[in-house]
């Protein structure tokens, strides 16, 4: 087992490097000068080459990428082309507020997924079966940020409950930030909750029919009883894969729900840095969504081991 | 399994008592706090090192504070300095400095400090309309309460870019870390900051002048025009600062919590002709084109209307203002017989616009009415501001192209050559030139004939003039109809 992880902490490391490349060829490609952006419409030519110098753009490509991947392993993402600040807490700091997004939106689809799945299994030759798993398709086909909207227009519009968007920080209102947080993640949750449902659904299914199932009712278990003493953990190996997969496209969801909802997080931030060429910026926050999702990845490979032991020998 | 459970509880719990906390989801409370939305956040508090205009919209006036001031109907008026002389031969300014100021920070401001500020620009500022301060050649502190500028030519424009950020007075004490502590001589202090979010602005207790109505402003960000609205509408905000779509005025106008206001900007919207390319290098193929445009018809759709007709680099709160917007009457016939005359058949242009809301829609206007007087036009829509900024301003690579010129009298572009439009006219820079050293009266006259020669010469089209429309709860009055500064001033605000 050991090995096993070791083997997959190299693939790890070897995809970030991969990454960084990748992602600083691609800033590197992006028509527009940043120093252009940052001194604005009356810029002298002297003026835009001194910039270009004080921000290291009229290096070479590899002097620029090494001089970028050796400040980010030392944790120094480098300073912002148009802020001037260090870009390295400013990202933590709206990571944090991704972070409450996903993990909130998460919370939702599951609370969803996982009683609504199970039902749809349980009962899946009873029309409320087939009426839950009708929901769940409907639900796959609204994008998260035109369920965001419409729950805009219903709670913070018409009926005032909800702010429309703005992000408080826990520390400061916890009242505050969680009526914040309601309609985003619901908008994020609703979703990936209809997406999961259908998941938990089949992964129920296959359970119920394993043969150690029957057993267990023969011995005097009720099939709900039955279902959550020995079916639940094996009905959940493929449900945390999809769960794995399902983060990342959370964290892209995020990104636009951040943005209909005015939340300071990492969408709104890489938004922003887009469009004002602020590109060592977007090189940090795209780097850090890249390592995000391959660190999920790579959690979800260990747990499977530990969730099912039948994996672990092979 | 087990653990889960109480987890979804207590967060079923936690949003349930959210929900019940209170019904009004109000940022600002009290009477005293105000709420105003911006599309643009400032990049940081620095705008002597960052470029852009959401950190004067800010800063400028409310926090920080010039020798004097551009008020709502475009005039210069006194701020810190009292009042001011211009000796005879227009080069000497003194100015004599309102007494008892302080900066936030508690240092007393004084002549040298005006000294210091101006010089600053020259030394330290990196952003380019420093070169505004050019013209200084140097400046004395004749007494603590009088200041002495002297000019190395005379120069109308430098006073009236006083009245912009870099005429703004900083204390030596309080320039160490600009980007996160701004100290100025304002009515408010920046208290807080949340990147990405909002900056709260509360009274400075030391004002010198008028105390502000409102003790706290909480400028919130909102870049997305619809999620602006729905902030209004949902009592999250409690003024949109300007309002970037007309298409959701009627339901503030329908609705008697919002008062909607009403004015100007500087912002010309433009549709270039590059001047320096055959054949709109022709002031045939020009008028041709500004004949062919129905200009009314390109504001109904941009701006359902509202906005102003101008006719020339020109609007209405500056004092050489004329009305030219109907020397070229929409006349397609016009057009079509210009461009024979001009021997131009097939033409062909490339309208490169930014990928922003108004250039989209003005375009689709302005392709289909070329269309009908012969006129080919292929729009390509280019990314806002890097791409447009490198590829149509600074390579000039472009036919047509369809831009707001935001800043104030940016009619003296006209007379730089190497400028995007590739207007070059030599009365024209003469006549520039004349007015910024001449008398007021001067200036006028002059101005008048630039503005004049540049509808003649059909040197762009101008399509309209950008409306100030302010949106506000019923209950916050005080705005400045036009918004002709670089500052969003909160100093005129009161509750009814």
């Amino acid at each position: 087992m050991t090995v096993k992880v070791l083997r997959r902490v190299a693939i790890l490391v070897v995809s970030l490097f991969v990454a960084s490349i990748v992602v600083f060829l691609f800033m590197a490609v992006l028509p527009g000068d940043p120093a252009q952006v940052a001194l604005g419409v009356n810029a002298t030519p002297e003026l835009l080459a001194k910039t270009r110098a004080e921000f290291g753009i009229d290096q070479p490509l590899v002097t620029q990428y090494l001089r970028w991947i050796g400040g980010v392993l030392h944790g120094d993402f480098g300073r912002s082309y148009v802020t001037r600040d260090a870009i390295g807490p400013q990202l933590l700091d709206r990571l944090g507020v991704t972070l409450w997004l996903v993990g909130a939106g998460m919370l939702v689809a599951l609370v969803i997924a996982v009683p609504a799945g199970t039902f749809a299994a349980v009962r899946h030759r009873k029309p409320s079966g087939a009426g839950v798993s009708g929901l769940s398709q409907i639900g796959v086909a609204i994008p998260a940020f035109l369920a965001g909207i419409i729950l805009v227009q219903i709670f913070a519009v018409q009926l005032r409950w909800l702010p429309s968007g703005g992000w408080t920080p826990p520390d400061q209102d916890v009242g505050e930030f969680l009526r914040g947080l309601v309609l985003p993640a619901l908008s994020l949750g609703l979703v990936q909750g209809a997406v999961l449902t259908r998941y938990v659904r089949s992964a129920v299914l296959d359970t119920l029919g394993q043969d150690y199932l029957r057993t267990a009712r023969s011995k005097g278990l009720l099939p709900g009883q039955a279902l959550f003493r020995h079916g639940l953990r094996n009905a959940s190996v493929p449900v945390v894969t999809v769960l794995g997969l399902q983060l990342a496209t959370l964290l892209i969801g995020a990104v636009v729900v951040e943005r209909v909802f005015v939340l300071p997080g990492l969408g709104s931030l890489l938004l922003d840095a887009v469009s004002s060429r602020d590109l060592l910026t977007v090189q940090g926050i795209v780097l850090v969504l890249v390592a995000g999702v391959l660190l999920v990845n790579f959690v979800v490979d260990v747990l499977y081991t530990v969730l099912d032991p039948r994996l672990r020998g092979s | 399994m087990k653990a889960r459970i109480p987890v979804v509880a207590l967060a079923l719990l936690l949003v349930a008592s959210g929900c019940s906390a209170g019904s009004s989801a109000s940022v600002a409370s009290g009477p005293d706090t105000l709420s105003v939305g911006f599309t643009a956040e400032p990049a940081s508090f620095d705008f002597t090192h960052a470029d852009g205009a959401a950190i004067p919209q800010a800063l400028l006036y409310n926090v920080y504070e010039g020798l004097v001031k551009l008020d709502a109907s475009g005039h210069v008026v006194p701020l810190l300095a009292k009042s001011w002389t211009i000796s005879p031969d227009r080069k000497t300014y003194d100015f004599q400095l309102q007494p008892g100021v302080k900066f936030s920070n508690g240092a007393p401001f004084t002549a040298s400090d005006v000294k210091f500020s101006l010089q600053r620009v020259k030394t330290d500022w990196t952003i380019s309309v420093k070169s505004a301060m050019d013209v200084v050649d140097h400046v004395d502190a004749v007494s603590p309460d009088h200041a002495r500028v002297v000019l190395s030519k005379p120069s109308n424009g430098w006073l009236f870019s006083l009245t912009s950020r870099i005429g703004a007075m900083f204390s030596p004490t309080g320039v160490g870390d600009l980007a996160n502590k701004p100290v100025g001589t304002g009515p408010y202090e920046v208290a807080a900051r949340r990147r990405g979010d909002s900056i709260v602005l509360q009274e400075n207790p030391a004002y010198w002048g008028r105390k502000p109505a409102y003790r706290t402003v909480v400028l919130k960000y909102i870049a997305d025009p619809t999620a602006l609205d729905n902030a209004l509408l949902s009592n999250g905000i409690d003024v949109i600062s300007s309002l970037t779509s007309a298409d959701s005025i009627p339901q503030f106008q329908g609705d008697n919590r919002f008062t909607v206001v009403q004015g100007t900007t500087n912002s010309e919207v433009t549709l270039a002709f590059n001047n320096k390319r055959a054949p709109l290098n022709d002031t045939r193929v020009r008028q041709a084109l500004t004949y062919a445009i129905d200009r009314k018809a390109v504001l109904d759709l941009v701006f359902s209307g509202r906005g102003t007709l101008i006719g020339s680099m020109v609007p209405p709160t500056d004092p050489w203002y004329e009305d030219l917007s109907k020397v070229y009457p929409y006349d397609p016939a016009k057009a079509r017989q210009l461009l024979a005359q001009a021997g131009v058949k097939n033409l062909d242009l490339r309208l490169r616009i930014p990928n922003l809301p108004y250039a989209v829609s003005a375009a689709q206007v302005v392709q289909s009415q070329l269309t009908e007087v012969g006129v080919r036009t292929t729009i390509e829509t280019l990314d806002f501001p890097a791409v447009w900024l490198k590829q149509v301003f600074t390579d000039h690579d472009y036919d047509l192209s369809i831009v707001q010129h935001v800043e104030a009298r940016d009619i003296t572009t006209f007379g730089k050559p190497s400028y995007y439009w590739g207007y070059d006219s030599r009365r024209v820079q003469q006549l520039l030139a004349e007015a910024d050293s001449g008398t007021t009266e001067q200036q006028v006259a002059d101005m008048k004939q630039v503005a004049r020669q540049l509808n003649t010469d059909a040197a762009a089209d101008w399509l309209f003039l950008y409306p100030n429309v302010i949106v506000a709860k019923d209950k916050v009055t005080g705005f400045a109809q036009n918004q002709v500064s670089e500052s969003f001033d909160l100093t005129g605000l009161r509750p009814r």
